[in-house]
């Protein structure tokens, strides 16, 4: 039952920080349709970030403020002068932007390689191997603030998109562009917002894993696989979907690290991936309309 | 056995009823309209006699066989064939090879199919066009490629919506002889139409619908004189 | 009849060039490039012409390459059986691929695919028993000189190319490109879109699946992270089709060959130009540039990716009138 229970705890915690990595490639794929591939990489460059920091004697929590908005604008820039541009080119196939994230994100990993070398870097920090027990049930001090963090910015983007009139924008641009433009919203500046918010999401998501992860140029692939699957199993747009595809993510490669071995985690979030495409095409948002 | 019927055709999209429960029956070499306002339902009846919706209860019923649960590319074999209310022009092919691709359903060698779609083209007046892409046509160009692709696809029912949409009076006058010339050939139609004087015009029928429920139905004039359509239609010009 | 003229003649030259290139190095990128010649057609097919833009092709060829390989470790016979038969088991993978995959649309389609081109990859990772997992399958060559494999190389690209020909300008060339412009109106011409689709599918599986095959007989290793590889296998296969050109016959092949010899350029710091020019001239920062180049040959390629895209979105036999014109321009204002 320990085992379990401490299984659980491991998953759900380490959900809250998937649904960090989710919200932001949610936003992305809901606003401009687009497939971010080098969504991941954009979380390894804030760890990075966070590990330079680190070295300055900067604390990693607060890295956020500083990582958050270079990534930001990272995001911006990518979308205003690489993005953009190639909404208008009329090719036979319209994936041309799916691939240049692809081409942007070897571009960052391999900037990242050359100037850090493919190391595995750490970041030591007093609660990086801290833990407190709740009765027999460790929790990771890090995780679990993380995991506060996380639900923070979430409830947070929750309320900015449906009470803000920029929130309204975008979700406006998310469901109909050109209806959109017509009422007035320039679209073109919305995606370009919406993009560095996504970046800025995951920068937090990068910054808060730094503590308890290792570090090095291609993590970024792996973890643009698993903001995937969390976007699919909550359903595009969706903050609330993006928790619930962060925290089930999570969960099911705990228990599939504990009772099935480690090599199957991976595995495991691609088969739920593959049968919430066949079985539930909408995600999670389908089955509650949030 | 009629020739074409529907009969309670129903479809429900979430809690919302767009079609609920109309019949009809078409009789062979006729022209039959189907009106009504926007959002009446009269192209999610098309969709689903061509098979794009599966109906939620009701059946339709193409020379005594029900045809409701085949998939879109068997009903074009079985003789049913369609034209779409927002244009769908294979936009980086030939006029020539649209019309080819659609008679490539009825023979199978290039010369063949070739031969076929020219004949077709021919027909339906596209002959100046044929080597012209078709995102390069104007609307009324490519509302005529819709029905030339049908016709290549040889249809013993034809159905066509909103041909006429979009067409200045010139391109009316024309449309409305083509269509006559289509019936004329024994093909039989069943047109959904907003343009009164098209309408009432070419159809040997009408049936009326509002809300997906049946209104009227009857010859052009009676038809225009019922009182239910009248309100439906309030502010309509009837030209 | 002019223009059927130059496919031969550069097929002619490409048989020609063993008789007078002796060099290993340069035999070996261009028995590359014929392979990649097939994976780009083959993509090409149900990417530029039916319009599903899959992102998973390294499943169909290390699907061939394991064929190939497992025939021997496990049935004792020669890889050479995996050429007549990695394209049907690629198939034989691919159609339930499809069949999962086709349900979608855009974006999804090509997650999807994605998605079940790294199941097959853990999971030839994970069967270790049958698979040999990460160790891999290694087998002695057949052949000492390269030469044997760059004609078969060379017949399998010609080979490709030529039922490519074929089936575009058949009816089920006509249906494929139906499909990509319209596939709803493509239902209602009487096309069963679901068979072509799947059609098109096997095509490109079939012909990935011998390319692998013949990989697997030429380098005479593979593992999963080599042959089912995301970037170096599906990804550049979609690069080769972009930058040549999708729905175009000869594009793949174009885009084959700068991507090959790109990708070598970079690792070899310009073939070796920049350290050959540092040691001539004596100076230090030539032959560093050189250092640097190979270093940082992916990112110089991930930077190509990035200005081809924005530059070029039709590939350079797409928009070859654009590269016609913009020379034009240069060569005027001289």
């Amino acid at each position: 039952m320990d085992v379990f229970l401490q299984t659980l705890v491991a998953g759900v915690l380490k959900g809250g920080l998937y649904a960090l990595i989710g919200i932001g490639m949610t936003l992305i794929m809901g606003v401009m349709g687009i497939i971010n591939l080098a969504h991941g990489q954009l979380m390894m460059l804030a760890m990075y970030v966070t590990f330079v920091l680190n070295t300055m004697g900067v604390d990693p929590y607060f890295s956020l403020f500083i990582a958050m908005p270079i990534l930001f604008l990272l995001g911006v820039s990518i979308q205003k002068f690489l993005l953009n541009p190639l909404i208008k080119a009329d090719t036979i196939l319209p994936e041309n932007q799916v691939l240049m994230t692809v081409g942007i994100g070897m571009v960052l990993t391999e900037i990242v390689r050359f100037i850090f070398s493919s190391d595995y870097k750490y970041i030591t920090s007093s609660y990086s191997n801290q833990t407190f027990f709740l009765g027999n049930i460790s929790f990771s001090v890090a995780l679990t603030i993380a995991f506060g963090i996380a639900i923070a910015f979430t409830v947070a983007m929750f309320f900015f998109l449906i009470k803000t009139d920029l929130g309204r924008s975008i979700r406006a641009t998310a469901q109909d562009k050109d209806a959109a433009t017509l009422m007035g919203v320039n679209t073109g500046r919305i995606t370009v917002i919406t993009f560095g918010l996504g970046s800025g999401l995951v920068a937090a998501a990068g910054c808060l894993l730094a503590p308890v992860y290792y570090i090095f140029p291609d993590l970024g692939g792996p973890f643009t696989a698993k903001a995937f699957i969390i976007t699919i199993l909550g359903g595009l747009g969706s903050t609330v979907g993006a928790i619930f595809g962060g925290v089930t993510l999570g969960l099911a490669e705990s228990m599939g690290a504990t009772y099935f071995g480690m090599e199957y985690e991976d595995i495991i979030g691609l088969t739920i991936f593959v049968l919430v495409l066949l079985f539930l095409p909408g995600g999670f948002k389908r089955l509650t309309k949030v | 056995m009629a020739y074409f019927q529907i009969d309670r055709l129903v479809k429900y999209f979430g809690g919302l009823a767009a079609v609920n429960g109309v019949s009809f029956t078409v009789g062979k070499g006729e022209i039959f309209g189907l009106i009504g306002p926007n959002g009446s339902g009269k192209t999610t009846t098309f969709n689903m006699i061509s098979g794009y919706h599966r109906p939620t209860s009701g059946r339709v019923l193409f020379q005594g066989r029900e045809i409701h649960r085949l998939p879109t590319h068997k009903i074009c074999h079985l003789g049913i064939g369609r034209t779409f209310q927002v244009v769908k022009p294979l936009g980086r092919m030939t006029v020539l090879d649209n019309v080819i691709a659609a008679a490539y359903s009825r023979v199978s060698t290039h010369h063949k199919a070739k031969e076929e779609a020219l004949k077709a083209i021919d027909f339906c007046g596209l002959m100046p066009v044929k080597d012209i892409l078709a995102k390069a046509l104007p609307i009324a160009g490519r509302k005529r490629l819709e029905i030339t692709r049908a016709m290549a696809t040889r249809p013993e029912l034809l159905l066509l919506d909103e041909t006429a949409a979009g067409l200045n009076p010139s391109e009316l006058v024309e449309a409305i002889d083509l269509i006559q010339k289509i019936r004329a050939s024994g093909t039989t139609i069943i047109i959904i139409e907003h343009i009164m004087h098209v309408i009432m015009t070419i159809s040997d029928r009408i049936h009326a619908i509002n809300f997906g429920q049946t209104i009227a139905e009857g010859t052009p004039k009676e038809v225009a004189a019922n009182q239910a359509v009248i309100e439906a239609y309030l502010g309509t010009d009837y030209a | 009849m002019k223009k059927n003229l130059a496919p031969l003649v550069v097929v002619a030259l490409v048989a020609c060039l063993p008789l007078l290139l002796k060099d290993n190095y340069y035999l070996h990128l261009m028995i590359l490039f014929l392979m990649w010649v097939v994976i780009g057609s083959a993509w090409n097919l149900i990417a530029g012409y039916t319009g599903q833009v899959s992102f998973g092709d390294a499943a169909f060829f290390g699907c061939g390459a394991y064929t190939a390989g497992l025939l021997a470790t496990h049935l004792g016979v020669s890889t050479w059986w995996g050429l007549a038969f990695g394209g049907f088991t690629a198939i034989a993978v691919g159609l339930p691929f499809g069949w999962i995959c086709f349900r979608m649309r855009g974006a999804y389609f090509a997650l999807a695919t994605l998605a079940l081109n790294e199941v097959l990859r853990h999971g030839a990772t994970i069967a270790e028993d049958f698979t040999g997992g990460m160790v891999g399958i290694l087998i002695m060559p057949s052949f000492a000189s390269k030469i044997p494999y760059y004609y078969i190389a060379l017949a399998m690209a010609v080979a490709s190319l030529a039922s490519l020909q074929w089936v575009v300008h058949s009816k089920p060339g006509y249906y494929f490109v139906s499909i990509r412009e319209d596939q709803d109106a493509a239902e209602s011409l009487g096309i069963n879109t679901h068979l072509y689709k799947m059609l098109s599918l096997a095509y490109a599986a079939f012909w990935t699946g011998m390319a692998g095959a013949l990989y697997m007989n030429y380098m005479g290793f593979i593992d999963p992270n080599v042959v089912f590889n995301l970037h170096d296998i599906s990804i550049m296969a979609i690069l080769v089709g972009i930058v040549g050109g999708v729905g175009t016959v000869y594009g793949p092949a174009v885009g084959a060959f700068v991507m090959v010899a790109v990708q070598e350029l970079f690792r070899s710091g310009f073939f070796g130009l920049f350290k050959w020019l540092g040691a001539v001239s004596g100076s230090d920062s030539l032959v560093h540039v050189a250092e640097v180049l190979t270093q940082a040959h992916v990112l110089g390629f991930g930077l190509l990716v990035v200005v081809v895209i924005l530059v070029l979105p039709n590939g350079i036999v797409g928009d070859w009138p654009k590269i016609r014109k913009s020379m034009f321009r240069l060569g005027a204002g001289n």
